[in-house]
């Protein structure tokens, strides 16, 4: 007959996965077996020469315990056992799983382990747990931070800036000899500062449609800190299709949002906005500035949503927006109901793929800045507009800015700025060639084809406003 | 001493199937086979079978297959030219680490033993398998076996930057 022997074992019967024995009962079997490989002997029977306990002895499909010679049973020549070392296991809640936490750990998160809502179970969660952080700025800096401190065990970080002398008012993670840098890498640095054991995963890349979900499926949060309305809807709906909690926050000025959108039972960012404000209605931080107190809020707001969500404790801001106001220094809530006609999170969804978010939310092509047409408005090159003003052609240099931008830097513009430009349309001249800047490009393209609906044909703009200018042209210009 | 296989070595549809199964038992433990080749350097998986676990009196913190379908599974794969090359179970809510009964319970010398950590819902509705491990049953003996970490290589398609 044959016997089957399973792997484990095979190293002391010869290499074979069979052996072919004779005998007429089970136990005569055996003994043939392990008269033939002595060695086997040791792991198949206990020092009293009773079976191993785990030891499973199959006759055809029965099992031997249970038939009814149990060992003497009868076998023919053409019948076969099998050994089948049991299979099992299990995590105990009793036991502490072997070599999770080691000593210099237990030290390390003493303060959450006496904290009955954390303890070693908790600060296990936190160790296994994996999360994303969109971007590594404003808020990308308080969050990964304390993410780090407190023990997270993978934090991936998504972000292709280099650090810039702007960003330090807020972005603490970043130093001032950081500035020109990668951010990833200052950040990196930063955080294995604050705790070497966490393992960071860098993204040295723009999140787009083609790559949110490949990032996204080996995470178990994902925390938005982005800074633009296209990247919102992308995080936003690569969580619903990943099946991710968003924890979301956003800043402006000296005003804040946060919320826990994506989660199963409470509702999305397309619940709450299904689509996003036309272009330029609302300025990002560059262009209307922030207190650079406030990420570092909402950021540290969104790192304990975070922590909340992996250990399960608390109340966590799902279904709910907590707006924060740091002028009054008030907090309050608005409650957010899960739309059930919601594009992306509905019973119906319609996105059911990542879409063109740049088109989504009105912005032309990332490629535009080098387009030679945006809308119907010629872009001009910031060193296209200094050759032609120093051949002396006649262009009138039209900066739709605010005042309090233009007592910081100018380049010889005439100041009207966008909201007063359908009060004072009347000043400008349409006959003559107007070349039209802001800071940075978007608010002199909406000025641009505003004028240009009004009947002005002869229309510019600066590609890159004013900051394009003092990178491409003129240093001494500075940038703000 | 036999090599030790230092790597178990699987295709991403494996890895991913390991991980859903445990997503969808959470939050109790799946359990199932890995069938391959056991190589000089690696344990090569060539299909994960999924098994039932018949600790249903604990089945949120202990797993078990029942020994019969362990018989049939190791009968199929013989007629496919496979051998059982480990198993895998999850750990719902507790770390991809083997715990005391993890080591206790195995005895499949030579083996990989794979756990996947599946982070439940609580308040999100949804369960994620977080980190995946592999450990090898090594040693001679029951009575030196030991669970030593295992590489898992994951033939994927596209790496990402790891620092």
């Amino acid at each position: 007959m044959q016997i089957h022997i399973p792997t484990p074992l095979r190293a002391y019967a010869g290499k074979q996965s069979i052996v072919q024995v004779s005998g007429s009962t089970v136990a005569q079997a055996l003994t043939a077996l392990t008269e033939r490989y002595p060695e086997l002997r040791r792991h198949l029977y206990s020092d009293q020469g009773k079976l191993r306990a785990f030891v499973n002895v199959y006759l055809n499909d029965e099992d031997i315990r249970y038939l009814d010679q149990k060992e003497n049973a009868p076998v023919k020549d053409s019948d076969s056992l099998s050994i089948i070392p049991s299979i099992a296991g299990g995590s105990s809640v009793a036991e502490a799983p072997a070599a999770a936490l080691t000593p210099e750990e237990m030290g390390r998160y003493s303060r959450h382990l006496i904290l009955p809502e954390v303890g070693e179970a908790g600060q296990l969660k936190l160790k296994a747990a994996r999360v994303l952080c969109v971007g590594a700025g404003g808020l990308g800096a308080p969050l990964t931070m304390y993410l780090a401190a407190a023990g997270v065990g993978t934090l991936g970080i998504v972000d292709f800036d280099v650090v810039e002398a702007s960003n330090l008012h807020r972005q603490v993670i970043h130093g001032t000899t950081d500035v020109g840098r990668a951010k990833l890498d200052s950040a990196e640095d930063s955080l294995r500062a604050i705790n070497p054991n966490v393992k960071i995963v860098k993204f040295p890349t723009r999140l787009s449609s083609e790559n949110a979900l490949g990032i996204f499926k080996d995470f178990d949060v994902v925390a938005d800190g982005t800074d633009n309305f296209p990247t919102r809807y992308l995080v936003n709906d690569a969580c619903v299709l990943s099946g991710i909690p968003n924890v979301y926050a956003s800043i402006f000025r000296f005003e804040g949002q946060a919320s826990v959108f994506a989660t199963e039972a409470g509702p999305c960012y397309r619940c709450l906005y299904p689509e996003p404000p036309p272009p330029g209605l609302v300025p990002s931080c560059a262009e209307g500035g922030v207190l650079g107190i406030l990420p570092g809020l909402l950021g540290i707001i969104q790192a304990t949503e975070v922590i909340k969500l992996i250990l399960g404790q608390g109340e966590p801001l799902v279904g709910r927006l907590l707006l924060v106001d740091t002028l009054a220094m008030r907090f309050r809530e608005l409650k957010l109901r899960k739309n059930l006609g919601c594009p992306a999170c509905g019973t119906q969804p319609t996105v059911t793929r990542l879409i063109d978010y740049d088109q989504f939310c009105g912005l032309p092509p990332k490629s535009a800045e080098s387009a030679p047409v945006v809308n119907g408005i010629a872009q001009m090159q910031p060193a296209e507009l200094k050759r032609r003003l120093d051949a002396g052609e006649d262009l009138y240099v039209l900066d739709v800015r605010e005042p309090y931008e233009f007592a910081i830097a100018q380049i010889g513009g005439h100041l009207l700025p966008l909201n007063d430009l359908p009060q004072r349309t009347a000043e400008l001249d349409s006959s003559r060639e107007i070349v039209v800047h802001c800071k940075s490009g978007g608010r002199s393209q909406r000025a641009a084809e505003f004028l240009a609906q009004n009947g002005f044909k002869r229309i510019h703009n600066l590609a890159g406003g004013i900051t394009a200018w003092s990178e491409k042209v003129d240093p001494s210009v500075p940038k703000y | 001493m036999t090599s030790i296989p230092a790597a178990l070595r699987m295709e991403q549809a494996q890895y991913d199937a390991i991980r859903k199964h445990g997503e969808e038992t959470y939050p109790y433990e799946c359990c199932g086979v890995l069938l391959g080749h056991s190589e000089p350097d690696a344990n090569l998986v060539v299909d994960a079978v999924r098994a039932g676990n018949v600790r249903t009196d604990s089945a949120h913190n202990r797993y078990q297959i029942a020994p019969q379908e362990l018989v049939r599974i190791q009968r199929e794969a013989r007629q496919q030219g496979l051998d059982i090359v480990g198993f895998y179970h999850s750990h719902p809510d507790h770390p991809a680490q083997w715990s005391r009964t993890d080591l206790a319970e195995a005895h499949w010398l030579g083996c990989s033993y794979v756990i996947t950590s599946v982070l439940g819902p609580q308040s999100t509705g949804r369960c994620r398998a977080a980190e995946t491990n592999a450990f090898l049953l090594a040693g001679s003996s029951e009575e030196d076996k030991r669970l030593e970490k295992q590489a898992i290589e994951v033939q994927s398609a596209e790496p990402v930057a790891v620092s």
